[in-house]
């Protein structure tokens, strides 16, 4: 079974203005893909756009793909112009998917990234406390299907036209300080909670500080440019602690990195080894 | 293996390295040839052209790296490498096991760089030609690139000369007024071939933020967009030089390749487009073979240079 094949367009459409739903239907049997895998989906149908656009495996079913995407340049909007019975390329499923959770976990999605962490939250079926932060209520999607599959669920949007008004990150935050004075974190733990992240920067990396504190493990899907989604043109990297680096020289190497590739070491990295 | 009648040939020469055919791989979209084997058998390549080596590893430049442009990219990856000892160590092994000529493309920041890296190189098993890279900057002639000025061109290639017996072949810069005449002070100072050409400076800007998008405010320009650019570049040095020539810039199709081939090309490198569409490089050689049959041309070296120019 190729990573490389061709696949019909079998729906592509909007949940709301800004957010649409691709299901394609691959030519072939292919690989089934696992939460926080990724694929690299040709947008257009000549040579502008050139490049294949990096999405989230949003679900899989009866050999089906399908992604939830936003609407934010050339590449996405010629990919929301196409229409059922088009045919595109497609590479995947690349890198790798986010650990097996342990009991129950924190899901923590930043708008569109909500779409990565679908998948694990529906393979764990009950299992996850789903925080969902958004700009505002348009920007929150797939909220019927989500209720379903998660624990529970925190919303915020910064405008406060749902949920909470504020960041979802101190909405995790406070929830993790309740468990911790409760002292009963929750009934299926076994080992520590973990936490799976997936939104911009600025919210990973508060997040990265409150799970720090709370010690507590926690995996961030990053987003970079990419080019070609596996790991030859070198353009999606991250910066990575360089734990070599601080083993011999100690605290002299802090701060020291190495670059890791987000479509092939990643996208999904533990939060601690991020370099802000 | 006999030749079954009506066989073609698409064998090429370049100096003394013998390619199955003419398609290779332009240097940083193909890594070291690990990605792409679980797409296509890398035996059937013409060559493989790895990504460029410095003799101490190179970090590269912080991200955004990468910008789609109308029909192309702007790369500023900053030369990131593993180093020629790493690369001889952990990579060299996986390549020896095809039958396909590896191709160690190289630079440095200053002339000593350059001959040490072409030196390890040439020890190393495995390693069947050099492509230099001179569109670098040189760190001790106030960072003037190497492939825009005649005379450090000349130093740099002259140096490299004396340090490898492998065939070499040298990576001209477009970035230039007239690739003729550097394609000549190549020639002169030692090389066995040419690759025309490497990437275009350009630039984007992102017009609400009043920043150039890539961290490294300016890339090189790769893709369909600078083919026609290409394309004459190779027929310009063709024709000013009489080593042989590897074309590439934008080669997408068989099609693409083949207005190289008839330009004047005696092979050619795929880039951006394997990224796009990682058997491309493969279609292209299907591609060229059909070519040749719906042409009733047996042999390749019939098309190379077959180019009938206007009076
Ligand atoms: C592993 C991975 C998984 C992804 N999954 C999804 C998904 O499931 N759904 C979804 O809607 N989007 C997802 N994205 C983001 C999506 O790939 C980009 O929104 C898309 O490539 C933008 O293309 P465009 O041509 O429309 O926009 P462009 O015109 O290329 O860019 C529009 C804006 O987005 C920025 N941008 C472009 N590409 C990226 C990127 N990769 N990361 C950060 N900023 C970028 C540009 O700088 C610009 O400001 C994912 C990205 C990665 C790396
Ligand atoms: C991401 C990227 C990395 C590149 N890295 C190198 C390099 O390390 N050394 C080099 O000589 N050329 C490098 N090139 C230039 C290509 O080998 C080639 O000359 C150029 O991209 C034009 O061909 P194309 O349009 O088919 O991509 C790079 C190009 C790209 C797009
Ligand atoms: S996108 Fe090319 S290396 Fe990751």
């Amino acid at each position: 079974m190729s990573k490389f094949f061709t696949c019909e367009i079998v729906g592509n459409s909007g949940q709301n203005a800004n957010f649409k739903l691709l299901t394609l239907q691959p030519a072939s049997q292919i690989i089934a893909p696992k939460p926080g895998q990724f694929y690299m989906i040709q947008t257009g149908t000549a040579c502008d756009p050139l490049l294949k656009r990096p999405f989230s495996i949003y679900n899989f079913e009866q050999n089906h793909l399908s992604f939830l995407y936003r609407i934010r340049g050339k590449g996405t909007l010629s990919l929301s112009q196409l229409r059922e019975g088009d045919v595109l390329q497609v590479i995947g499923p690349l890198g790798n998917s986010y650990p097996e959770p342990d009991g129950d976990f924190i899901a923590v999605a930043g708008g569109i990234g909500i779409a990565s962490l679908l998948p694990l939250i529906r393979k764990y079926r009950q299992r996850a406390y789903l925080f969902y932060g958004a700009m505002n209520t348009g920007d929150l999607v797939m909220l019927e299907e989500t209720r379903e599959l998660a624990k529970e669920i925190f919303i915020t949007t910064d405008d406060g036209s749902d949920g909470q008004k504020g960041w979802i990150t101190h909405a995790v935050k406070d929830f993790l300080g309740e468990l911790k004075i409760a002292n009963q974190p929750s009934p299926r733990r076994k080992g520590a909670l973990s936490i799976y992240a997936c939104g911009p920067v600025p919210m990973l990396k508060a997040l990265s500080e409150i799970t720090r504190a709370a010690g507590l493990p926690c995996y961030a899907s990053m987003e970079e440019h990419m080019a070609c989604g596996i790991g030859a043109c070198l353009g999606c990297v991250v910066k990575i602690a360089d734990k070599r680096a601080s083993l011999q020289r100690g605290a002299e190497a802090a701060g020291q990195f190495i670059y890791k590739r987000v479509c092939k070491e990643g996208p999904i990295f533990n939060i601690e080894d991020i370099v802000w | 293996m006999v030749k079954r009648t009506g066989a073609r040939s698409l064998s090429v020469k370049i100096a003394s390295l013998k390619l199955k055919n003419p398609v290779m791989t332009a240097s940083g979209t193909f890594g070291y040839g690990e990605e792409y084997a679980e797409f296509i058998d890398l035996n059937r390549l013409g060559a493989i052209v790895v990504k460029g080596l410095s003799i101490t590893p190179r970090l590269g430049n912080p991200t955004p790296r990468v910008v789609e442009t109308p029909a192309g990219m702007l790369n500023a990856i900053g030369l990131q490498n593993i180093g020629v000892k790493a690369f001889v160590k952990d990579k060299l092994p996986f390549l020896r096991q095809f039958k396909v000529p590896v191709v160690a493309n190289f630079f440095g920041d200053t002339v000593h760089e350059y001959v040490s890296a072409a030196r390890e190189l040439s020890k190393a098993e495995g390693v069947n030609a050099l492509e230099m890279n001179i569109s670098c900057p040189n760190k001790q002639e106030g960072w003037i690139v190497f492939g825009t000025d005649p005379k450090s061109m000349d130093g740099v290639i002259t140096e490299v000369r004396k340090a490898t017996d492998l065939p070499l072949i040298v990576k001209l810069s477009p970035n230039v007024t007239d690739i003729g005449r550097m394609a000549r002070v190549a020639e002169n100072a030692g090389a066995d071939a040419l690759s025309v050409m490497n990437t275009i400076r350009g630039m984007v800007v992102d017009i609400r933020r009043r920043k150039p998008v890539l961290a490294n405010n300016t890339g090189g320009l790769s893709g369909p967009a600078i083919r026609p650019v290409a394309v004459q570049m190779v027929w310009d040095t063709c024709r000013a030089v009489s080593i042989p020539v590897i074309g590439m810039g934008g080669i997408m199709t068989a099609g693409d390749a083949l207005e190289f081939l008839i330009a004047g090309a005696v092979a050619i490198a795929v880039g951006t487009a394997n990224f796009v569409n990682p058997v491309a490089t493969l279609e292209i050689i299907e591609g060229i073979e059909k070519f040749l049959a719906e042409e009733g041309v047996s042999d390749i070296n019939d098309i190379i240079g077959s180019l009938r120019v206007n009076e």
